[in-house]
Parts: C-alpha cells; sequence; structure tokens
C-alpha cells in the first residue's frame, strides 16, 4: 500500500519537475533568488549501485539509504537501482550519461569503480571529477601470514626472501592490487594465484594450505582470521592504517599494536617510502581503504541540494545509536561528510603521471593486464 | 547441546516467527512461478524491509523466501517446458512430456512431494553435518573441486542421446561459450570483440531460457494447439503422491546428493540437479523400464529432490565461511549483515542456535510452500489445455524480462535471442541441450580450478587422495552410463535424448542432409574460430580454451564427415523436421517463422524500448496469431503492461531502453 502511495507521488512530481525546472532557469536569468531550500517530499531517490544485490556496497549501500532518506527535507524514499556489469563501470557510465542533476539520482561508488578509472580502462566513460562527493566511508585491512613460515612478525620480514610465498587473488586490477603493489613495494617476493571470486574464498585458500599470505578488510579479519591467529595458524603482519587528517598514514585504531604498511616499510627498508612506487601506492590506498566507498552527486546538482544532502549525511552519523548500530556494516572507522570525502576522493583520483605510467607498466609486464598506457 | 537445539526448536515454532515465515514463503512462491526471475528478484524486493526488523523475523522471511525458490519454479518446468530457474533445469527433460501427456497433475505432485521430501531430509541431514562440515569443506581445495567438475561433465555420457560425438560436440560448445569473456588467470577478454557486454560473459539465467524456454514456445507456437496432446487431464496428484513413495530411496539418495554437493562452495548448486538426474537414469535397470526423456517420473523425482535439500546444503559455507556458493545466497548474506549476523565460525559455536533456527526454518518453509503448490497444482495444471497462443506473449514477456533482469541492458535480450536460434537448432538437429548446458555451467569453474590447482600444487595434485576418490566415481559413473546404454543404439530412440520422437512408431529418416550438414559446419568453425582467438592470448589467458577447441574440432569434424558420407541410418542423422513429421505436414508453420516474431520483438525493443515494443508485441500478435477481439486483446495487453510497470518499480529495476528514449524525453513509465 506504501508502495502505490509512492508511485502516485513520484509520478506527479515527475510531471510538474519539467515545469519547475523552466521557472528555475528563466529566474535564474533574470534575478538571484536566495537559494530556495531543496525539497524532496514525496520523492522517491534512486541510488545507483554498480554492482548486483548482496554484496559488500550494495549491502553499505542499503545500510545508508533509510538514514540519509530520513534526514533530507521532506524524508523522501531512497531506494537502490542495481547496475552490475563490467566490473562495476556499467552502472557507473548510465549514471555519468543519465543521472539528473535534482537530487533525486546519487550514485554508491567503491573502490572498484574508482581502480578503472584511476588506471585508464577503455570501458570508462564517466568523471569522477564531474560529480560532488557526499560521504566517505572508509575501512582497513590486515596482512597476515601462515606461521608454518616462522616468521614472530614484520621486523623478522628478511626472514622471508627466498620463501615460496603464495597469495590467493581475484584479480591484478581488483581491489587486491594494492596488496600486489605492497608485496612489490617491500620486495617481497610473492606469486599470485587469480581466479578467485572475492576475498572469502581465498581466505579459504589460506585456511586449506594452498596459499600463505593473505590479507583481509577488517570486519573479515576480526571475526574470521583472529580465530586462526588465537589456535597459533596465522601471524598478522601489518594493518594498511588510515589516511590521517594531515594526510598522513596512521595506525588503525582497531588494530593499535599493528604496525602500519609505511612502518613496515621503514623496517624492511630503514627509510621512510618516497618513489613513484610509493605514490601510486597511496593514491591506491585512498581509493581502496581510505575512502573506498562514497555517495556522490552527478554533474551540475545545484548547491542548495547538494548542502542538504551533506547536512543529512553529517546529522545521519550523528544520530544517538548510529555507531552501535553501524558497528557490523561500517566497522570502527570515522565517517568522512562533504569537503572532507571531497577531498579524499581528489586525493585518490589524482595520481601523477610518473606513477601512473609505472604502476600501468608494471601490471602489463607482470601481470598481462593488457592496460593502455597514455603516451 | 540440547538446550540449543530445544530452544531452537521453540523459536522457529513460535507463532510470530511461523508469520513471518510463511510471508517470506508466499513472496518466493510468487516470484518464483515466473521462469527466470527466482531468488535474487525475490531477495531484493525484501532487502529494503529488512532494515529496522526485529533479526529473528527478518531472519524467518528470508529464509521462507530462499527455501521455495526451487519448489515453485517447478511450475514452468513442467508445465511449459521452461526451467524456472537453473535448480530445475533437469525437471524439464521428463516433466514437460508427463506434461504434454496430459499427466501434468501427476508430474507436479511427484515434483512437490519430492521437494519436500527432500527438504526435510536435507534438514535432518543438516543438523548433524553442520557440525563437522567445516573440515570437510577445508578438505575440498581447487584440485578437488577440479575433479568434482570433470564428475560433472561425466553426465554428458549419460545425457549424450543418440550420438556420443554429438553429445560431446554440444558440451563443447557449452564450455567455449561459458569461457567467453575474462579469463581467470590473466583477466584477458577472450572471443569478446571489444564488446562490454560479452566481457562479463554470458549469464545462467539468458542461456537457460534461451536454449530451453525458447525452442520450446516456438515449437509449441508453431503446432498451434494446447500443451497437452490429451483433451482432458490424465492421472491425478495422488498418483504423484504415490510415485515418490515407491522411489523413496532414489529421492533419498539425490537429497543426500543435493545437501553435500550444495555444500561445496563454488560448484555449487547449478550442476545438483544435473548430476541427480544422470544418477537417477544410471541407477534405473532395464528391467524397470526407463523412458528417461519420455516422460519417466523417476526423472523428476531425482532432481526435485535434490535441489531442495541443495539450498539447505547451500547455506553451509555461506554461514560457516561467508562464501555465497549461488547468487540466492548472494543475497541472503548481505540480508545476514544487514540485519547484524555476521558469518563465522561462531555459527557452530556460539551463534550454533541461530544456525539451527535457520536449517529448521527452511524445513519448515519446505513443508508451507510445497504443501500449497501441491494443492494448486490441480488447477495450475489446467493451464495446459488452454491455447498455446494465448499463453505465448505472456511468456516471451516474462523470459524477456528475466533475462534483462540478469544485467539489466539491452544486450541480455540480443543474446536471448541468439542463443534461442542455438537452441532452436540444436532441438532440431539433436544436438543434446542438457549436454550443452552441463558444459555451460562448468566451463568458469573448471578453468579456474585446474589453473589454480596447478599454480598450487604443481601437477603434482593429481595423486592427492581426495583427487583420486572422485576420479574413481568418475570412472564408476562413465560404467554405469554405458552399461545402462541399450546396446543396439541406431535403431531406437535412446530415451535421454531430450526430443519428442514417437517412441513406438517406426522413425522416419532424413534423406536430405542439408540443413544439418551446414549447421555441423558451423559448429566446426565456431571451435575453429576459439582456437585461432585463444592463440591471440597470452599462454595461461588461452591455454584452456585452445585445448578445448583442439579437441572439439576433432569431435565435430567426425559429425561433420559422418554427415557427408550420407550414411541416413547413422545415429548422428536427425532432423526432427522429418522425425517429427513437420515437413510433411502442412498445418505447421515454417521454422523461421516465429524467430522472425522474436526477432522483430527484440528490434523493437532497440527502437522503441522494452515497455512500448512488448505492447506493441501483444497487441499485434494476439490479433493476428490468438485471433482475439480487439477489446480483450487491448485488456491482455493492459493488464501485462501494468503488471511489468508494478513490479519493476518495486524491484526499482529501468527497463531497457531504445533509440526513441534516447532522442525524446518521454514521461514516466515509457522513459
Amino acid at each position: 500500500m506504501k508502495h502505490s502511495n509512492s508511485t502516485l507521488f513520484s509520478l506527479s512530481a515527475r510531471t510538474i519537475r519539467p515545469l519547475v525546472a523552466a521557472i528555475a532557469c528563466a529566474s535564474a536569468l533574470s534575478v538571484t533568488l536566495p537559494a530556495l531550500a531543496a525539497d524532496f517530499d514525496g520523492a522517491r531517490i534512486e541510488m545507483t549501485m554498480p554492482f548486483k544485490e548482496g554484496g559488500g556496497t550494495d549491502t553499505w549501500g542499503r545500510f545508508y539509504a533509510p538514514l540519509i532518506g530520513e534526514q533530507l527535507p521532506g524524508q523522501p524514499i531512497v531506494v537502490v537501482k542495481n547496475i552490475p556489469g563490467g566490473g562495476s563501470t556499467s552502472g557507473a557510465n548510465q549514471f555519468q550519461l543519465r543521472a539528473k542533476a535534482d537530487g533525486r539520482d546519487i550514485f554508491a561508488s567503491s573502490g572498484s569503480t574508482m581502480f578503472p578509472y584511476i588506471l585508464g580502462d577503455k570501458r570508462v566513460k564517466y568523471e569522477y571529477k564531474d560529480w560532488t562527493a557526499i560521504l566517505a566511508s572508509p575501512t582497513g585491512g590486515v596482512v597476515y601470514i601462515s606461521s608454518d613460515l616462522g616468521v614472530k612478525n614484520v621486523a623478522d620480514l628478511a626472514k622471508l626472501k627466498g620463501a615460496d610465498l603464495k597469495y590467493a587473488s581475484q584479480g591484478a586490477t581488483s581491489l587486491d592490487l594494492i596488496t600486489l603493489l605492497s608485496f612489490e613495494v617491500l620486495g617481497l617476493d610473492v606469486k599470485a594465484v587469480f581466479g578467485m571470486k572475492g576475498r572469502g574464498e581465498a581466505r579459504l585458500a589460506f585456511e586449506r594450505g594452498e596459499v600463505n599470505i593473505d590479507d583481509q578488510t577488517t570486519s573479515g579479519f576480526i571475526k574470521k582470521v583472529q580465530p586462526l591467529v588465537d589456535e597459533g595458524k596465522a601471524v598478522p603482519l601489518f594493518s594498511w592504517g588510515v589516511l590521517g587528517k594531515d594526510g598522513k598514514i596512521q595506525r588503525d585504531p582497531t588494530f593499535p599494536d599493528l604496525p602500519h604498511f609505511v612502518e613496515a616499510y621503514e623496517m624492511v627498508h630503514g627509510s621512510a617510502p618516497s618513489s613513484e612506487r610509493f605514490r601510486a601506492w597511496k593514491s591506491f590506498f585512498v581509493a581502496g581503504y581510505a575512502a573506498q566507498k562514497g555517495l556522490f552527486l552527478p554533474k551540475g546538482t545545484p548547491d542548495d541540494v547538494i548542502q542538504a544532502y551533506r547536512e543529512s549525511a553529517a546529522k545521519a552519523i550523528a544520530v544517538p545509536g548510529f555507531k552501535e548500530k553501524a558497528e557490523d556494516v561500517l566497522g570502527d572507522y570515522d565517517q568522512a561528510v562533504g569537503d572532507e570525502a571531497g577531498m579524499m576522493f581528489a586525493e585518490a583520483v589524482s595520481m601523477d603521471d610518473e606513477a601512473k605510467a609505472w604502476v600501468v607498466d608494471w601490471l602489463n609486464t607482470k601481470y598481462s593486464a593488457g592496460l593502455q598506457n597514455e603516451e | 547441546m540440547l538446550d540449543t537445539l530445544i530452544s531452537s526448536l521453540l523459536t522457529v515454532l513460535s507463532m510470530q516467527h511461523i508469520l513471518y515465515l510463511a510471508g517470506g514463503v508466499f513472496l518466493g512462491l510468487m516470484i518464483g512461478i515466473f521462469p527466470g526471475l527466482g531468488g535474487i528478484a525475490g531477495l531484493s524486493l525484501l532487502l529494503p524491509f529488512l532494515y529496522g526488523m526485529d533479526p529473528i523475523s527478518a531472519l524467518a522471511m528470508l529464509v521462507g523466501l530462499v527455501a521455495v525458490i526451487p519448489t515453485s519454479d517447478t511450475f514452468t518446468s513442467v508445465l511449459m517446458g521452461i526451467p524456472g530457474s537453473s535448480a530445475s533445469q533437469a525437471t524439464v527433460l521428463d516433466g514437460f512430456p508427463m506434461a504434454k501427456q496430459g499427466h501434468a497433475a501427476r508430474a507436479l505432485a511427484a515434483a512437490f512431494t519430492a521437494s519436500l521430501f527432500g527438504g526435510l531430509f536435507g534438514a535432518l541431514m543438516l543438523t548433524v553435518f553442520v557440525l563437522i562440515a567445516r573440515p570437510l569443506i577445508l578438505a575440498f581445495g581447487s584440485a578437488e573441486l577440479f575433479m568434482l567438475t570433470l564428475l560433472g561433465l561425466s553426465m554428458v555420457g549419460v545425457l549424450a542421446g543418440n550420438s556420443l560425438v554429438k553429445g560431446i560436440s554440444a558440451c563443447g560448445i557449452g564450455l567455449l561459450l561459458g569461457s567467453l569473456g575474462a579469463a581467470p588467470a590473466t583477466g584477458e577478454y577472450r572471443m569478446s570483440f571489444d564488446n562490454t557486454y560479452l566481457m562479463d560473459g554470458i549469464p545462467l539465467v539468458v542461456v537457460g531460457l534461451g536454449i530451453f524456454a525458447i525452442p520450446e514456445i516456438i515449437d509449441l507456437l508453431r503446432q498451434n494447439r494446447a500443451i497437452a496432446e490429451a483433451a482432458a487431464l490424465g492421472s491425478g496428484w495422488i498418483e504423484g503422491f504415490k510415485d515418490v513413495i515407491k522411489h523413496k530411496w532414489l529421492s533419498i539418495r539425490c537429497a543426500v546428493l543435493g545437501t553435500l554437493i550444495g555444500a561445496l562452495p563454488g560448484l555449487g548448486g547449478s550442476v545438483v540437479d544435473w548430476i541427480a538426474y544422470g544418477h537417477a537414469v544410471q541407477t534405473t535397470k532395464a528391467k524397470d523400464n526407463p523412458q528417461f526423456g519420455n516422460g519417466d517420473v523417476r526423472g523428476v523425482i531425482a532432481p526435485e529432490s535434490a535441489n531442495n535439500a541443495k539450498e539447505g546444503g547451500g547455506l553451509i559455507p555461506t554461514l560457516l565461511f561467508g562464501i555465497p556458493g549461488s547468487g540466492s545466497m548472494a543475497v541472503f548474506l548481505g540480508g545476514m549483515v544487514l540485519i547484524g549476523l555476521e558469518p563465522g565460525p561462531a555459527m557452530v559455536g556460539a551463534e550454533l542456535g541461530t544456525t539451527y533456527t535457520i536449517v529448521w526454518s527452511l524445513a519448515l518453509a519446505n513443508v508451507i510452500g510445497a504443501g500449497s503448490c501441491l494443492l494448486l497444482s490441480k488447477w495450475v495444471a489446467r493451464l495446459t489445455l488452454s491455447p498455446y497462443a494465448l499463453m505465448a506473449p505472456f511468456m516471451l514477456m516474462v523470459i524477456c524480462f528475466a533475462a534483462f533482469q540478469a544485467t539489466r541492458s539491452l544486450g541480455d535480450l540480443v543474446a536471448l535471442l541468439g542463443i534461442g536460434v542455438l537452441g532452436v537448432l540444436m532441438k532440431r538437429f539433436d544436438w543434446p541441450r542438457p549436454a550443452f548446458l552441463i558444459g555451460f555451467v562448468l566451463a568458469g569453474g573448471m578453468e579456474t580450478y585446474l589453473y589454480q590447482a596447478v599454480q598450487f600444487d604443481g601437477w603434482s595434485f593429481l595423486t592427492k587422495p581426495g583427487v583420486l576418490i572422485i576420479a574413481a566415481i568418475t570412472v564408476a559413473s562413465i560404467y554405469f552410463a554405458v552399461r545402462t546404454k541399450p546396446a543396439d543404439k541406431t535403431n531406437d530412440s535412446d530415451g535421454t535424448t531430450d526430443t519428442q520422437a514417437a517412441t513406438e512408431a517406426p522413425r522416419r529418416r532424413a534423406s536430405n542432409l542439408r540443413p544439418q550438414i551446414v549447421f555441423a559446419f558451423a559448429v566446426v568453425g565456431l571451435f575453429g574460430y576459439g582456437l585461432y582467438d585463444a592463440l591471440q592470448h597470452s599462454f595461461l589467458g588461452g591455454v584452456f580454451t585452445a585445448g578445448l577447441c583442439a579437441f572439439m574440432l576433432v569431435m565435430s569434424l567426425i559429425v561433420l564427415v559422418k554427415l557427408l558420407r550420407g550414411r541416413l541410418e547413422d545415429p548422428v542423422n536427425f532432423d526432427n523436421e522429418v522425425e517429427a513429421g513437420y515437413s510433411t505436414d502442412n498445418s505447421i508453420t515454417s521454422l523461421p517463422h516465429y524467430v522472425y516474431w522474436l526477432t522483430g520483438l527484440v528490434l523493437g525493443c532497440f527502437l522503441f524500448g522494452y515497455l512500448i515494443a512488448i505492447g506493441l508485441f501483444f497487441v499485434v500478435f494476439l490479433l493476428l496469431k490468438a485471433r482475439t477481439s480487439i477489446i480483450k486483446t487491448l485488456s491482455l495487453t493492459g493488464v501485462a503492461l501494468a503488471f511489468l510497470v508494478v513490479l519493476s518499480h518495486l524491484m526499482v529495476l529501468d527497463m531497457p531502453r531504445g533509440l526513441l528514449q534516447e532522442m525524446v524525453q518521454l514521461p514516466w513509465p515509457l522513459s
């Protein structure tokens, strides 16, 4: 019943919308009106989700949809529209092409949507720089190894030289790129075995003893790897860390005792990283972890709508009890809203040419990724 | 332990729980009855409501919905020869012939009783199995999973029909189509012509509907009659019930198979029904008068017992490891996280109570679901008596809708048409479509697991004990398949083909082999192109398809040479146009006629978008083919379109847009 109501509402709203837009345009030309506060009463807001139902980003989006909706003026219904395909590029392309800039279309982005964009995948026809970020959700992760290797912590990493290390991966240009790149930056010789359908399968391969080095995101690590650590089967090496407000990488608050990746690097190499490889790593780290998931508004969205969204996101995460409710879906990480989110995504998508050329070349030669270099 | 069992049982049997469960079950029944929509569509309808619900009630709804999809999808499999979901593809082989003979009610009753039994037995088995499942799942690595795909492929021997070389070649087409798109080892795109749609591979839903549903719809339309040949429905549902009692051991064995195979992550549910079907064929002795392929009730009982048990099995990797075995389990997992349940080892430790609640809810949902289907089957079976021209546009509408549910692009419809034409030709020339589908389903897993096994252990993986055991089972399976095959293959229809050749009457043989030769030539060309394409890639990206195509080239060339030599009595010679007497019967419409209709529909979607195109199709088709009055035509069209609009609105699904929508801004829902 509730639904048939909303159908009627959205129908009538849709029919008058062109009219409203025309009046708005005309008035914008003649006089500068005070920004009309956005109102979504009775509207149905569609969150374009470039993944199938059920995955991590879909669950994240469905978690946020009602929370954002109830804080927006007029309390609209926010629905999730799944458009899977092309490793999440299809949905993003469609959003770029068709989304209306009136606040009724928002986009749920994940690291998997950013990576092909950063790497210049030819399927990408969307432009992150056109979009406005509302919200960014970070996550963390831990790299761990089998205790059979005899390494007690990351300081012993040098012992692994010459060891037969295997890592189960979903693909060289998937989110696992960060992990593969970390091994490269640390100078670890790890053989990647591809074709896994998710980090869960990879962890299973680790538990079976088929591979001996692996990484999991924070929630996966706590629920499924920590028991292995307690049994003495796995040894955590380092966490990815989190991005501080100063742009530096800090220890992950969930794993305060574990060194983060940059610390691990310093332990191995004796100096802070600075090469183009590390700059590439950092961009991917921001896109894949520090701002892994995000909500965006399309190009040309009016300021009042942007403002309404940013305020509603800020209010949604400030609601008492949010942190407890969010624990399972978001983990214990601070959500970034508005300009802060925008800055994080800007950092993720603005890799310098030297770093990009290096990473594309590395992926092509080492993993036959078939990417095009821009020169 | 005992208090956990009792408290879970009390939760399951509480009034509130049963109410929510029943809610989920009825939603599942309504969705599942539409072919191809299945669990993912149902769960995505449900997901928005889960958030904020009390976890136990939310879980009850989720379980209820997941449990009954493989029950209600049986309706279209049996009544129309359209596999409702990948779980009931094998049911079509014998269920549909039974419906044609007027035994629809009996087939449905047998299917639902078997579903009910399989689901209950599966839950019982799970209660114990869940405690020991973890080490078992950990014992199945890539090497063992690869061997299981080989075991699955050995079923092709059982389902190959008259000519083994044709069966293997058909399986090869499936394997090749299944390995379209990104190579698991390197991510290189194979045979995808830079087309974004092909890069992802063709979705299973589209292939399943194209290969079975389209040829069946076209065949029935050409004959222009009702599905059931008999004017009245023959045997009733009591008989179907008795059939299951009679074959209870078959049902138990298949339920065990379903639970175990369903529990293996990665291989999952899509082959369970075929393995169960193959098992039924293999274990039925000649003295028991097997009629597989022509309406043997055992061919319905086996896959239906297995596919409900499978859902329970599929819960194990989902709950214990957080690895969903199928698309619907992936959504189930998402739902679990939303209501605050994180899968993991704790599900058999501290959270064991929740696990048992889920397992027994599954059993209870099966009782409610199969029970209501059983009661309904008597009436629904009457559909087989109505003229098909009236039903066809509805079926086509639902199938197209289900197909573009897969990736939500026009490409789905084009792929559906392409696979549909392939299906029509394979049906005509008796290239066994089940063998094709098994190949398609197993292609990805086979290549991935082989590559991974070699990377993990080198070729020494072949000496692992688990691998050797599965190899032995495979050999035994092939042995049984050979043993149960009638010795004189050339004489009579073998019974496992999916053709409807008359069983008693002497066979008419095609004397003009030209059409068959052209098709066989095209198949050879396909493998030739596959080989060429494979050689363009890196070693790891192309080795699987190269080896496959090289072998299949030999097999398909044997077929071609046999046809070229023109020996009419050779088992490779089969042309349904002649065998079924279509070519001499003037009342039968020509084969391409309805293919043109379908092409027109897809073309219409390109121009005007799906909604307008299907509306036009309805009007024109009903007026010209079903010859209904204008008023009836318009009201039927209106009902159909209203249904589409409401469903897609609820599912937040944009219908495919055509050129018209790209050029002109149209009001909703036409946009």
